[in-house]
């Protein structure tokens, strides 16, 4: 019964990876695609940790399992917010169909040398095509 | 026709690391695209991520347990690795313009 378990898990965690991973590809900005990869990836990766302790039924394994959950809730977020205002002050420019900026005024934001006009900001609907 | 818990653990195991597998190629992808460097680094925090979820995976496949500490170590390091970036993307340094004060 805990192998079945386990397996939902594995595969669970799995596919919400693979989501997070079309989400960083796919994601018209860089602040949305760090959306996906703060929220999504950290949910995915737990998962499948949380399916292991399940499949492996030791004391051991199950302790290690929660810290390295406990590791990844705390640091993720905190790695995702550090990089979104260094993003935002380095200047990496938003999707050109935001419609509210609610940082202006508030960070110094400098301009990004970028190699393109539109860098950075894929056309909606195009999903980053080149 | 049933199945036993241990074959749909083998076969759990085989899907998620083709579900993973494809997660790293979209990744790649979006590594090689860029377009600027917070795009990059976003995408190594995700690899990081898929990093610690197949290092979780290595523990079924090899039947060794040391690789639930590998996972712990690898999510270490890419959030340090994270952090490092942001600080360098914040001071500009990491740009190649001329604006750094870097002597």
């Amino acid at each position: 019964m805990m192998a079945w378990i386990g397996a939902g898990f594995l595969i669970l965690g799995a596919a919400v990876c693979l989501v997070a991973a079309i989400g960083v590809l796919r994601f018209p900005d860089f602040f949305m695609r760090m959306h996906a990869a703060t929220k999504a990836g950290v949910a995915g990766a737990g998962l499948v940790l949380i399916g292991v302790g399940f499949a492996v039924p030791s004391f051991e394994i199950a302790i290690k399992v929660a810290l390295a959950n406990l590791f990844l809730l705390l640091t993720v977020p905190i790695a995702g917010h550090l990089l979104g205002r260094a993003g935002y002050i380095a200047g990496v420019p938003l999707w050109s169909a935001t419609r509210k900026d609610q940082l202006a005024g508030v960070l110094a934001r400098g301009a990004f040398d970028r190699p393109r006009p539109d860098a950075g900001v894929d056309a909606p609907g195009d999903g980053g095509g080149r | 026709m049933s199945m036993s818990g241990a074959a749909a653990l083998v076969l759990a195991t085989m899907v998620a690391g083709v579900l993973l597998a494809v997660a790293i190629l979209c990744v790649a992808v979006r590594i090689v695209r860029g377009p600027t460097t917070p795009d990059r680094v976003v995408a190594l925090d995700m690899l990081s991520l898929i990093g610690a979820a197949a290092a979780g995976l290595a523990v079924l496949v090899s039947g060794s347990t040391a690789f639930v500490d590998i996972a712990l170590g690898v999510a270490l390091v890419g959030f340090l690795a994270v952090v490092a970036f942001a600080g360098f993307i914040e001071r500009g340094t990491i740009r190649g313009d001329d604006t750094g004060d870097a002597p």
